[in-house]
């Protein structure tokens, strides 16, 4: 079955200041071909695509879309040319009601009462429930996709860009997703889908370009491949899996019993009796969909957030109601998500920031001054152990990539031994093979006896870490399992299942 | 409870006295809901003032003098505009220093219309409507800028609501991010935006120096930038309960002048600075314990965009 080609790129090339994000990137698309763009983070794929769908003008190359040049000045021209997109950071606006949203990315968008029922059709006819009148703020993760699925599906379009769409989802929404685009494929809608998920791409892909450093490094089938194949193409080296201890576990070192606060974060999700105990030496992997009170767990674990004092417990000492000095005095430290603003001051350098969390537990202050030699000796020694890549320790935070910057406050939390360590979201936009080294990190902690809360949305990487699994659904704490044992479905179903998604109706 | 109060005359007196701080509120509403705070409302109404009041002076039309006070007020409006968009200069400072600028510069220029009276801005002929009892005095007795402030909240509240021009506007000012990936001219749009406040800041000043005093002293509009700065607070960034907020306002001042006429026994002093007070307090109670979402507040404001990759 040949079918005719949709969009060709030609020798695209775009240089930022400093890096080259793509170089002579070329590959074609089939109309209703599911095409992988794979590659790790930074390796160019999202500049490509916003190349595509008119965000950023390439330096040279050229395009062409059904055999004619097309050159898209911005997203609107796409947009008219058949080309829609679902973006990776959702492009919503929390305040708004779900039909607004809609509107706001067409380009001629019927009255709002047409467009709601004509919302209502096209999510009914995809499998993707949606009340237009709804607010985006009040979504989960999976419902705000939607959201943006349908936005483009009312454009009727050609080609759909998918950015990363699965990261978000759990394991039985992820299916009814690729049952709508599998769907949307036969009915002649070409589709290009990010990842750098492989056995995702093995399902659902019938061809795949890889990128590694802004360049194309392979085409290939998926399916005739291995992921493993797929992966050394990626990453152009091979990888070795954290090793683990497999230590013993010692007396309860972090215990939370029935801790429930408000959530301090606009729209944010409350936690609702959430109890649980880590063992010294044991790592407990929290999942869940984003937005399901993973950042107010970290709040409240790290004493941002205070709670009743007996919600929160330091080798049996109630702690809830202590602020994070007074935690970090007994060794709990905490790695929260957002790292510019959150985890890092943007505009201090390395050594200032490195001194904001390590100054108790390293002794980086005597009386109130700052001994600045510690401190960079501190800083110091987190870039080398780390391998953080940066010109030197004086270098303001926001300088730093964020795979780099990411390396860093894992780094300097990992560094001021703890005894008690939460993280969420440790490997967020590092590169494998950094990962690899911050989960073997993590795995070295507590092997040497340190208790380990890691929250994350990436499941593989709680499967290859964790020794007890729990997940959170709208600020509900799901009872721990050993991780031994589990099966994906299982995970699904702790995670909420599908969020009262339904399978696409065929044949309407 | 004094007897020298007419309701008629007091309703009818606070429409008037609101008229400034209602033009101002508006513009400042639209500004931040495309997500900038644009502090300088005071530096922009008393360049509106002193502007409005010459080119009235000189040209012997209250009409042309408006219009000369929105355009001071835009021009003012425009140096912020350049500052924070282009610039991406703090908004914070820049509009406390618009509003020091705007306060330096207006006596400058007026110290030659000291003692002038401005031409008159006359009533709007209703006819018969003027004389039903009560309600003509309210209602119909008004020059035209009354009624132009009343329209513009209702056109206000009606192109936030209805108009895609307005979703586009409050959807920069939720998520300049987001308007941005999906094509929308982030830059543009608040600049516009900003531009509009500060004409509608300079109209208010126009009609301070022009209808409400009429004549041109320094420092002339004595606060009301910032009591309007309160309102658009007050109001949760709704344009109706602007006017509410506003009408408020200007009752509290027009019922302190009132009782001071009718002899209270309280010191001026404390009926002068009750609508600063009150707005001080209102604006205490407003952001107390509850987050921005819960304010209604638009979720970009006060930060700058910066296009990146």
């Amino acid at each position: 079955m040949t079918r005719p080609e949709l969009l060709r790129v030609e020798g695209v090339t775009k240089a930022y200041p400093g890096v080259v994000a793509n170089s002579d990137v070329s590959f074609a698309i089939s109309e209703g071909e599911i095409h992988a763009l794979l590659g790790e983070n930074g390796a160019g794929k999202s500049t490509l695509v916003k190349m595509i769908y008119g965000l950023v003008k390439p330096d040279s190359g050229r395009m062409t879309l059904r055999g004619a040049a097309y050159t898209p000045a911005e997203p609107r021209a796409a947009r008219a040319s058949g080309v829609a997109m679902v973006f990776q950071h959702f492009s919503l606006f929390e305040a708004l009601n779900v039909a607004e949203n809609v509107a706001l990315g067409m380009e001629n968008p019927p009255p709002m009462k047409e467009l709601a029922s004509r919302i209502r059709q096209v999510s009914a006819d995809y499998g993707l429930p949606l009340d237009p009148n709804r607010m985006v703020g009040d979504l989960s993760a999976g419902e705000r996709q939607r959201v943006e699925i349908v936005r483009c599906l009312l454009q009727d379009p050609k080609l759909l860009i998918m950015d990363e769409p699965t990261s978000v989802l759990t394991p039985q929404e992820v299916e009814i997703l690729f049952r709508t685009l599998r769907q949307l494929s036969a009915e002649g809608t070409a589709i290009l889908y990010i990842s750098h998920k492989l056995e995702e791409i093995r399902t659902l892909c019938d061809e795949a370009t890889i990128l590694r450093r802004g360049k194309v490094v392979a085409t290939c089938t998926p399916r005739d491949r291995s992921a493993r194949e797929m992966a050394e193409l990626m990453i152009g080296a091979t990888l070795t899996p954290p090793e683990r201890a497999g230590g013993t576990k010692g007396a309860t070192a972090l215990e939370v019993v029935d801790l429930s606060v408000a959530s301090p974060i606009p729209f944010g999700t409350s936690l609702k009796n959430v109890s649980f105990r880590v063992a010294k030496g044991e790592v407990l992997g929290i999942a869940g969909v984003a937005g399901n009170g993973q950042d107010e767990l970290l709040l409240a674990l790290s004493g941002e957030v205070r709670a009743a004092q007996g919600a929160v417990k330091i080798d049996g000492a109630g702690v809830g109601h202590t602020g994070p000095n007074d935690r970090r005095a007994l060794g709990l430290v905490a790695a929260p998500e957002e790292r510019l603003g959150h985890a890092a001051a943007p505009d201090m350098s390395l050594v200032e920031n490195a001194l904001l969390s390590g100054a108790l537990r390293k002794g980086l202050t005597t009386r109130g001054f700052i001994d600045w030699t510690a401190t960079e000796a501190f800083a110091a020694g987190i870039v080398k152990d780390f391998d953080v890549r940066t010109p030197g320790t004086h270098v303001a935070a926001r300088a730093l990539s964020g795979g780099n910057l990411q390396k860093f406050v894992v780094g300097r939390e990992l560094s001021q031994t703890p005894s008690v360590i939460v993280i969420n979201q440790p490997t967020w936009g590092v590169d494998a093979a950094a990962a690899a080294s911050i989960r073997q990190a993590i795995l070295d902690r507590a092997a040497g006896g340190a208790a380990v809360v890691v929250i994350s949305q990436d499941l593989d990487e709680l499967l290859e870490i964790a020794d007890t699994f729990a997940a959170l659904n709208e600020g509900r704490l799901t009872q721990p399992r050993p991780v031994a044992g589990l099966t994906i479905d299982e995970i699904g179903l702790m995670m909420g299942g599908a969020h009262g998604m339904e399978v696409a109706h065929h044949g309407h | 409870m004094f007897g020298g109060i007419d309701p008629a005359l007091l309703i009818s007196a606070l429409m008037v006295a609101s008229v400034p701080i209602i033009l101002a509120a508006i513009g400042e509403l639209v500004v931040e809901r495309a997500g900038v705070l644009n502090l300088g409302v005071e530096g922009m109404m008393i360049m509106g003032a002193v502007c409005g009041f010459i080119v009235s002076v000189q040209s012997g039309s209250a009409v042309l003098g408006f219009v000369g006070g929105a355009l001071g007020g835009a021009a003012m409006a425009l140096i912020f505009g350049v500052l924070t968009q282009f610039l991406l200069a703090n908004q914070v400072a820049s509009g406390l220093a618009l509003t020091l600028f705007g306060l330096g510069l207006s006596s400058l220029m007026g110290q030659s219309f000291v003692g002038i009276r401005p031409p008159a801005t006359g009533a709007v002929p209703f006819g018969p409507l003027a004389d039903i009892p009560f309600f003509g005095r309210v209602l119909f007795s008004h020059d035209w800028v009354v009624y132009l402030s009343i329209a513009s909240v209702a056109a206000t509240w009606w192109m936030l609501k209805a108009t895609r021009t307005g979703l586009i506007l409050r959807a920069v000012g939720e998520s300049h991010d987001a308007a941005h990936a999906l094509g929308y001219k982030v830059r543009r749009i608040r600049m516009l935006a900003i531009l509009f406040g500060g004409a509608m800041a300079g109209l208010g000043g126009a009609y301070i120096s022009m209808v409400r005093v009429p004549q041109w002293t320094d420092g002339i509009t004595s606060g009301a930038g910032w009591i309007a700065l309160a309102i658009v607070v007050f109001a949760a960034w709704r344009p109706w309960r602007a006017l509410v907020g506003a009408y408020l306002f200007g009752g509290i001042s027009v019922l302190q002048l009132n009782l001071q006429a009718a002899g209270a026994r309280i010191p001026v002093e404390y009926l002068s600075m009750s609508p600063y007070l009150i707005t001080i307090l209102v604006l205490v109670i407003m952001s107390s314990g509850k987050g921005k979402a819960a304010l209604n507040a638009p979720a970009s404001l006060g930060q700058n965009f910066h296009a990146s990759r």
